[in-house]
């Protein structure tokens, strides 16, 4: 029996839901063809009346706030994942809802962690109805295989903001974690044994949410400083002795990757981007966490050492090799979006020219422009590509969810978008003809650097002008396709079934595309 | 005695592109197959055919097979389950991937081996990029990579990869065992275009004529023309002392490279830094080479983290005569390429040489003159060496001549 039976094709020729756990959803209709009308959503109105008059919302455990918020069946309960791994709060909200015999409910993370697995449980007994966000390992196999009610819904980060902004989904308590707070709720993820950097993933659960909550291990007296968080949408704060493992939330150094393989698709994306005239004085560039994107990282700053080019900005996920380019002065700036080591939460706090950014400053597209379209070039991953450059991050070729969306489908807004991937991993293919799943539509995918051969998107007529005559490997899609099939065999077709599982949703809120149930 | 039950290859969580098979030879029920495969989405099909195909040939109608795939390639799965096979009948057929027809090439005598990568016979998860990292050659190895237990099964693995493993350009070498030993490993090879053997612990001009009156013979069976060139390694103090009588022993000797870590031990002593105890071998090994008029190769660099290191150890190589040596990581190569390559002074200076020739040569002269100095042929055949290796690692242009002219 099919779960949902109201689907039709989008844009992209993919069958996709026309409605989401009884709401009604619009199929995806090209890049910036959806243009909502009407105002955003507003939260109710508070007043003062209802406040403690001297700003001190500290309440004496974190079961207090969540009744005085008014947990009840059906709610819609978010939280963050600053703490990543080390997140010690949103299983304990669940355990709370539990002991309170609250059902129904709905968690909506901005992304969730294998630290969460303890939820399926939740899942399982009805407590939580549905999970809108990412799926990581446990929570994407239990979903993957049909067992959540709900269908669940993946965005990006700036596609979270705008679902808040637009009232898309509404948030009836956000419960936001913080390194560091006062007892009126500002709060900043700088300082403190739980550290995490910044708070951007909760901006806007802190200005649409009907109730918000700060939760902290580091209480300090007002003013906490800076408020990356305002306590003026703060209801209550909370003070527990633990709120995150820090050495899972941020490691303590990160490494660039020493995969031979790996640093070698570094060191072509780099050389390309040279070559191509992206590396100049004044550019910008966003690369992410992963060994390969480290080492493009510190492929980038040799190359602008040898060159002597200065660069404007990075933007992060900071780290401590993009902290040593800021310091050395290859770059004048780092746009923070997320803080991934102990190095980059020190620079952040310290380095006026370390800033931290949110999904609204970065990613929302419901607004009057983000930062993500300023970034010259922009790497990214992806489980599979097709042939027409469409890519994939959250599925895996036997069509299991296992990833999260992140920023990646932001990002895809960058001037230059170059996904580095090995043309195939332990036998599995990654350039096919049909993406398991299309996360991003290839007109803007820009370059595949595989360790084979880089394909350019024959849109992209100025980059294939540029690397003319250059001595990189540079092949066409279908090349690399063939290259892959010769080595590893032509693979057979997935079979997968008719009963859709999660939803994907496009950075304007439309639905790019179903995932379906395993077999 | 017979028995009934074998297995071959790896497994385990940190096993990647390899598959791990158990054959159970039963009387009657057919082919039973058990297939636990990570790639079963999208390969499970062809591997089932595979498998079934692989039996067939061998003679196989009952047996329950289990295989344990953590994403190999076909022609890795075909040696795995010959390798079951063999321990569970007696049989002289071979299955044989298809040759790549690119891999079809021939190595010359004299051609550069400033770097070679050794990846260990039996594991092909490293094997599949080895040649993206452009080494000069890639060794697989049977001898120390391997372990004695597994020897039969690297074998298979190395023949086949000889078959259906792309190069990419790279000579292709295979390290056998021992002499005596190694002349077993020499049927896997021999037949499957191996460009280079070497010859480990080498510490006679005996054992080189014992390997090439085998190779002679399997090329002979074989039909085969292709030059097959041999590398002695010497590791010990007796091959330190016999290495001119080596490195001379046959025309299709190429270079004499020399393995420190057996060497130091047979001394009684440590590897250094400095390597002060290694000295007299290596300048041993240089001499003898250069006096049987081939290449001289160094013993590989082991702290695959310490670039800097290793390129020093690179610079001292290439001073003291050496003309490559060995990697045991693709990172290492692009260091050894880089520091074996002619010096800016260098090239400079063969460029004047080559120029003075080209020079000599139009006008008509015997002679060639730099200033007022004569140039010897031997000199300038050198000069045209780094000036060929500087234009193919692409530090001057391909007409640098014109360039340099128009600048005069």
């Amino acid at each position: 029996m099919k779960k949902y039976d109201k689907v039709t094709k989008n844009a992209l020729g993919r069958l996709v839901p026309t409605e989401i756990n009884g709401k009604p959803a619009v199929p995806y209709m090209g890049i910036g063809k959806y243009k909502p009308e009407g105002r955003k959503y507003a939260p109710p109105i508070p007043s003062l009346a209802d406040y403690p008059s001297d700003g001190n919302k500290t309440v004496e455990s974190l079961a207090e706030a969540l009744k005085r918020c008014g947990l009840k069946d059906g709610m819609t309960i978010s939280t963050h994942h600053h703490f990543r791994n080390g997140d010690l709060l949103a299983v304990q909200i669940f355990d709370i809802a539990k002991e309170m015999g609250v059902k129904d409910l709905v968690w909506f993370p901005s992304a969730s962690f294998p630290c969460h697995e303890p939820l399926i449980k939740y899942l399982e007994d009805g407590t939580i109805h549905h999970i809108e966000g990412s799926m990581n390992g446990p929570l994407g196999k239990y979903t993957s295989e049909g067992k959540m009610r709900g269908l669940a819904v993946l965005r990006s980060h700036g596609g979270r903001y705008q679902a808040i902004q637009d009232g898309e989904i509404q948030i009836d308590i956000a419960v936001i974690g913080a390194g560091c707070s006062d007892p009126f709720g500002n709060a900043n993820g700088l300082y403190g044994p739980s550290a995490s950097g910044l708070l951007g993933f909760a901006l806007a659960d802190s200005q649409y949410a009907h109730k918000v909550i700060v939760v902290t291990d580091n209480m300090v007296e007002f003013p906490c400083t800076p408020w990356q968080i305002q306590g003026n949408y703060v209801d209550f704060t909370v003070k527990v002795d633990k709120v995150g493992i820090p050495e899972k939330i941020v490691s303590g150094t990160t490494e660039v990757t020493k995969s031979p393989d790996r640093l070698l698709l570094a060191e072509y994306t780099a050389q390309f981007c040279y070559e191509a005239g992206i590396i100049k004085d004044g550019f910008s560039f966003q690369a992410g966490a992963g060994g390969t994107s480290l080492a493009v990282g510190n492929y980038f700053a040799e190359i602008m050492r040898k060159h002597n080019i200065h660069g404007r900005f990075a933007r992060g996920g900071s780290n401590k090799y993009l902290v040593e380019m800021l310091e050395e002065g290859l770059i004048d700036y780092i746009l923070d979006g997320q803080t991934f080591d102990l190095e980059g939460v020190r620079s952040m706090a310290q380095n006026p020219n370390h800033l931290w950014t949110s999904p609204f400053t970065s990613y929302n597209y419901h607004s009057k422009g983000n930062f993500a379209g300023i970034v010259d070039v922009v790497i990214l991953g992806a489980t599979e590509i097709d042939l027409n450059f469409n890519a994939n991050v959250v599925t895996h070729s036997d069509g299991y969810l296992l990833h999260g969306i992140g920023g990646w489908q932001n990002c895809l807004f960058s001037k230059t978008v170059i996904i580095p991937v090995p043309l195939f991993r332990d036998r599995i293919p990654v350039i096919i003809d049909e993406v398991t799943t299309i996360c991003g539509p290839g007109e803007l995918v820009d370059v595949i650097v595989t360790e084979r051969g880089i394909a350019i998107n024959p849109k992209r007529t100025d980059l294939i002008e540029k690397l003319k005559g250059s001595k990189l490997p540079i092949k066409t899609i279908q090349e690399l396709k063939a290259e892959a099939d010769k080595i590893c065999g032509v693979p057979q077709k997935p079979k997968l079934g008719d009963e859709i599982i999660a939803a994907i949703k496009w950075v304007d809120g439309t639905v790019i595309d179903s995932v379906w149930k395993v077999q | 005695m017979s028995i009934n039950v074998a297995h071959a290859g790896n497994t385990g969580d940190k096993v990647r592109s390899d598959c791990h098979v158990t054959i159970e030879l039963t009387s009657s029920g057919g082919i039973e197959l058990e297939l636990n495969s990570k790639v079963v989405v999208m390969y499970g099909d062809s591997i089932k055919k595979l498998v079934l195909d692989s039996l067939s040939f061998f003679g196989i109608e009952n047996a329950k097979v289990n295989l344990d795939d953590k994403g190999a390639l076909p022609w890795l799965i075909m040696a795995r389950i010959e390798a079951t096979v063999r321990q569970l009948t007696k049989t002289d057929k071979e299955l044989l991937p298809k040759f790549l027809p690119q891999n079809k090439y021939s190595t010359k005598k004299d051609q550069y081996r400033f770097s070679r990568l050794y990846l260990p016979g039996n594991t092909p998860s490293l094997m599949i990029n080895a040649g993206l990292h452009n080494p000069h050659g890639i060794i697989l190895d049977l001898e120390d990579a391997v372990a004695v237990d597994k020897k039969p099964e690297a074998q298979l693995v190395v023949r086949n990869a000889l078959r259906a493993l792309d190069f990419y350009g790279a000579e292709r070498m295979v390290r056998i065992n021992q002499i005596p030993k190694g002349l077993d490993d020499l049927k896997y090879i021999i037949p499957h275009n191996v460009n280079l053997i070497l010859v480990p612990k080498c510490e006679s001009a005996d054992q080189i004529k014992q390997l090439n009156q085998k190779i002679d013979e399997l090329k002979k069976q074989h039909g085969i023309n292709n030059p097959i060139w041999l590398m002695p390694i010497i590791e010990s103090t007796l091959g330190v002392v016999k290495a001119y009588e080596i490195a001379s022993a046959a025309e299709n000797v190429v270079s004499l490279a020399i393995g420190l870590e057996d060497y130091t031990a047979d001394l009684g002593t440590q590897r250094t830094n400095e390597a002060t105890e290694s000295f007299l071998a290596r300048s041993t090994v240089v001499n003898a080479a250069k006096a049987a008029g081939i290449q001289a190769i160094d013993s590989v660099f082991s702290d695959v983290s310490d670039m800097e290191a290793l390129k020093q150890t690179v610079i001292k190589s290439k001073a003291m005569g050496f003309d490559g040596m060995g990697c045991i990581h693709p990172r290492q190569i692009k260091v050894i390429h880089e520091n074996f390559a002619p010096t800016q002074e260098e090239i400079e200076k063969a460029k004047k040489i080559v120029n003075a020739f080209i020079d000599a040569t139009e006008k008509g002269l015997g002679v060639v003159s730099l200033g007022t100095k004569m140039i010897d042929p031997p000199v300038v055949k050198r000069a045209q060496r780094s000036i060929d290796l500087a234009v193919n690692m692409g530090l001057i242009p391909i007409n640098w001549r014109e360039e340099m002219l128009t600048q005069q």
